[in-house]
């Protein structure tokens, strides 16, 4: 089987301007969103009490907030969880009274409705922990992009390694972007996902500058642009391939893992997606536009570096 | 050229063996198990108790499938619950004398049901978080301000009392902060004050600051000392909560410190939060008291009758029964700290207690009234007292500073110190995260992982199958076999697995794949450019390895940043990502190679590989020339 039967090589960089456009416009709309509407965050975040309850029966949410409402709480959220059965609730911190009250409290009063109900998990944050989370969430995504950036200078070149993590980078804001306009709740799952991303991303970027360099050396007579395309031609059916593996895994987390799982897999399905888009169309053309050229990658200028299994090549230099 | 040398085989062998040595418990499932373990810091459980244990099963006619001593504790294996429930009475019966004062904590709990030479080997289950296994999760924040204040507040009395001793005179010492204000009459004192502070107390920093015509100097705790006295304050807390957590029997609790002044308490089994939030937020009190010592309270004492108006009856460490009045002189909250140590003139050892400045002042007014009588230690714990010592007063004490000597072993010494402190903890703390997940949750969860992992396998398997054929399959078995060194290598390190961990396991196999694409498709790319096909494979896996390599660092870099900054879900997450990685380097690399090379390897005249359509553009230049 070939899903990708190319003659030709993509001009890809003729239309870079047209991508990065689009490219732009979606960030823009993800930085308009985060700003406007800002990320629901969960509890992990901004402390509070978060309570996971279960009814023999679909539970009636307006009954289950008419009487969480009764005991005093303010800005509580009552959710289905996962099933019609399974309800969220959602406390927000309050001084002076432990965790332990509050859950103590609610349960007693939903009891009092319905004795059927049971609970199936508590979760407590105190405020303190919900800003050191964020903080260190900021700090590891600072890693990130400095050992990224470093290590892409280091094998590659420092212009591939501003245009890769420009490119991811952007797919980071434009998964936030998602959160924040469909208001998904962002948990400490989700962080995980898109550091994850971001490093799978860069895989990317990776693989398509890998195959630049190597043309370099082997196409002497093409130019930047040719080179370019022809790597992204030539990488496009493993590209496509690879994420679609790693996409199905992702949909059997979105179908099998449930509610816990659910943004997590959201946040990757959205970051694969755009992941691909951003390696191929953006890295590659902003490289292109930083002046990438053959002298920047090969350096030591070796002799031709043939290869003696490759019978073609004399006829294609 | 598409042969591997013997060693390489053997390495692959060799991993492969360990792979599923490892694996294998996790396929056994858990027997239901009762554990023994230390209730008190004095109690050992060796070999003695495993003999205890074997007697008291024996003798309830209860069969144990296993007992064995693992570590601290003793399990003993059973067939069924119910045998379990009948082996926990028979065992607590026989280790436990005084349920309210247990020295063994005999717990139910499930243990793998893997066989006898694959515990010897020291392979054991994956170890389940408690989002898989269900329980109570604490993280407690200690308030490390508080134990410097408290420190320095007994230095200040420490203080006071030397002066006096020396005759040197002060015009006031107060505690600012976390230092002290001393203000001095004259240069003279000035200089012996200094004298005393650097010889006797090393702890403190000694600065002047003369305000004024006020000669006055600030001490501070030195940094090293500080730092010292929130170790051992982060230290006793644990060691209490321990005591604590014993009471309530879960088999396997973590205690454990976390960061500067933090500690984790995760109490697996337990849904109960309300009772162990209980347990552990009490404080034992510790109370001093006089020794009842008329005539009816001693005949009451040695025949056992009537207990004299406004007085109590103890026991004593060594159950003799002591006769206690009902006032309360000090409460431990008046108690700063206790250390065993050694009597400077007899070399006897002793306890050293250390007062606040109200406990010393009221401690000496009650000993200057009462030389030549008895005084109790009476420790409070779940409502019950127990004497932990009665020493004789000898001499008025003033300065805070109680020594209890006479007839005490070292270890004694040690114990009754433990005891004095036990009740108390070195700082406040407060519960700042807490989860508790239920048990039938922990069970959705693991189907719900366990379902996203293998069916996205499966999916994965099939399609590499239908699309690269035999290489296809290469792959599919490569990504098994990473799936096998990943749940081997986890259940080694015995790493917590998390919903999360779960999560990342599914996305590590994602994207291990990648690997295998990668050197499929250049195989391929090298087919069309006309290569034969073993050269074809050759160069496919050469060419390949440098892009899989950076690829993997560069998710490598992401999963080093989440294990070092992430914590509780995020960094179970990022040890399997990060160890899927490294597998798959391995396994998608090395292993398949392996297996293309054992079968295509030895054939000479290969004619083609089974790759899928390795298509063609009319012109089979096409693709390059342009």
């Amino acid at each position: 089987m070939e899903f990708f039967k190319i003659k030709k090589d993509i001009p890809f960089m003729k239309n870079a301007l047209v991508f990065n456009a689009i490219s732009f416009v979606t960030f823009a709309l993800a930085v308009f969103f985060l700003f406007s509407k800002g990320l629901h965050l969960s509890v992990e975040f901004t402390g509070g009490t978060l309570m996971e309850v279960s009814y023999t029966q679909s539970a009636d949410l307006n009954k289950v907030r008419g009487t969480v409402a009764t005991l005093g709480f303010s800005e509580v959220q009552v959710q289905n969880f996962g099933t019609a059965r399974d309800v969220m609730i959602r406390l927000p911190a309050q001084k002076g009274v432990s965790s332990a009250q509050q859950s103590d409290k609610v349960m007693a009063a939903l009891k009092a409705d319905a004795p059927d109900v049971t609970l199936r998990r508590t979760e407590f944050v105190g405020p303190q922990v919900g800003d050191e989370l964020a903080v260190d969430g900021l700090k590891a995504l600072a890693f990130v992009v400095v050992g990224i950036v470093l290590y892409l200078a280091i094998r590659f070149e420092w212009k591939f390694a501003v245009s890769a993590i420009i490119a991811n980078l952007h797919d980071v804001v434009i998964i936030l972007g998602f959160f924040a306009f469909f208001q998904w709740e962002f948990s400490l799952a989700v962080l995980a996902a898109v550091l994850a991303v971001l490093g799978y991303s860069v895989n990317e970027s990776v693989v398509i500058f890998d195959r630049i360099r190597e043309n370099f050396r082997r196409y002497r007579k093409m130019n930047t642009v040719e080179v370019i395309d022809n790597a992204i031609t030539s990488t496009i059916s493993r590209t496509i391939i690879t994420h679609g593996c790693t996409q199905i895994m992702v949909l059997s987390m979105l179908l099998f893992g449930g509610e816990t799982l659910h943004y997590f897999a959201m946040a990757l399905t959205i970051g694969i997606c755009f992941g691909i888009y951003s390696s191929v169309f953006v890295a590659a053309a902003i490289a292109m536009w930083l002046g990438v050229t053959r002298e920047d990658l090969i350096k030591p200028v070796k002799k031709d570096e043939g290869d003696p299994g490759d019978e073609n090549r004399g006829a294609v230099v | 050229m598409n042969r591997y040398p013997v060693w390489k085989y053997a390495i692959i062998v060799i991993a492969l063996l360990l792979g599923v040595i490892y694996t294998l418990p996790n396929f056994f499932g858990e027997a239901p198990a009762v554990q023994v373990s230390s209730g008190k810091a004095t109690v050992k459980v060796d070999t003695s108790t495993l003999q205890r244990v074997e007697d008291a099963l024996k003798s309830a006619g209860v069969t144990a499938q296993v007992v064995s001593l693992e570590g601290a504790s003793i399990r003993a294996r059973f067939e069924s619950t119910d045998t379990q429930l009948k082996a926990k009475d028979a065992i607590q019966k026989a280790l436990v004398a005084d349920p309210a004062d247990p020295q063994y904590v005999v717990a139910l709990n499930l243990v793998s049901r893997s066989p006898v030479w694959l515990n010897n080997l020291h392979a054991a289950p994956m170890y389940l978080g408690l989002d898989l296994r269900g329980g109570v999760h604490f993280m407690l924040q200690v308030d490390m301000k508080a134990a410097l204040t408290q420190r320095v507040e007994a230095l200040a009395g420490d203080l006071r009392s030397v002066l006096r001793e020396k005759d040197i005179r002060h015009g006031g010492i107060v505690r600012n902060g976390q230092g002290l204000e001393i203000r001095l009459r004259d240069a003279q004192q000035l200089a012996l004050t200094k004298s005393v502070l650097s010889n006797q107390f090393p702890e403190l920093l000694v600065t002047d600051a003369a305000s004024g015509a006020d000669i006055q100097l600030s001490a501070s705790m030195k940094p090293e000392a500080a730092r010292k006295v929130q170790e051992q304050a982060l230290k006793q807390n644990i060691t209490t909560l321990h005591n604590r957590i014993n009471e309530l029997g879960v088999a396997e609790p973590v205690i454990q410190q976390q960061g500067l002044d933090r500690i984790v308490v995760q109490l697996p089994g337990v849904q109960d939060t309300a009772k162990a939030k209980d347990i552990l937020g009490r404080t034992a009190t510790l109370e001093v008291r006089m020794v009842d010592e008329s005539t009816e309270a001693r005949a009451a004492e040695r025949e056992g009758g009537l207990v004299p108006f406004g007085a109590d009856r103890y026991l004593e460490r060594n159950g003799q029964p002591l006769i206690v009045k009902k006032q309360v002189v000090l409460t431990g909250d008046n108690l700063t700290d206790a250390q065993p140590g050694f009597d400077s003139q007899t070399q006897e050892p002793v306890v050293n207690l250390t007062l606040d400045a109200k406990g010393a002042r009221i401690f000496k007014d009650v000993t200057r009234d009462n030389v030549g009588k008895r005084m109790a230690i009476v420790l409070f714990e779940k409502g019950k007292g127990e004497v932990v010592t009665a020493p004789v007063i000898r001499s008025e004490i003033g300065g805070g500073r109680v020594q209890i000597s006479g007839r005490m072993t070292t270890v004694e010494a040690n114990d009754t110190a433990l005891l004095l402190r036990a009740g108390s903890l070195a700082a406040p703390m407060e519960i700042i995260e807490e989860r508790t997940i239920g048990p039938s949750l922990g069970a959705e969860n693991i189907a719900k992982g366990f379902n996203s992992v293998s069916w996205g396998f499966l999916v994965i398997v099939a399609f590499m199958c239908v699309y690269y054929m035999m290489f296809g399959a290469f792959s599919g078995i490569a990504l098994g076999v990473n799936l096998l060194f990943l749940v081997a290598i986890l259940s080694m390190l015995q790493a917590t697995l998390t919903l999360p961990g779960m999560a990342a396991m599914a996305l590590a196999l994602g994207m291990a794949i990648d690997s295998n694409v990668l050197i499929n498709e250049r195989v391929r790319e090298e087919l069309r450019n006309g290569a034969s096909p073993q050269a074809a494979i050759h160069a496919g896996y050469d060419r390949a390895w440098a892009t899989i390599l950076d690829s993997n660092i560069t998710t490598l870099i992401a999963g080093v940043a989440l294990l070092a900054f992430g914590s509780g879900p995020v960094r179970g997450f990022a040890v399997v990502h990060c160890i899927g990685i490294l597998t798959s380097m391995f396994s998608a690399v090395f292993f398949s190679r392996g297996l293309v090379n054992l079968w295509y390897g030895s054939k000479k005249k290969l004619k083609g590989v089974s790759i899928g359509t390795v298509w063609r553009a009319e012109g089979s230049s096409a693709v390059k020339a342009d």
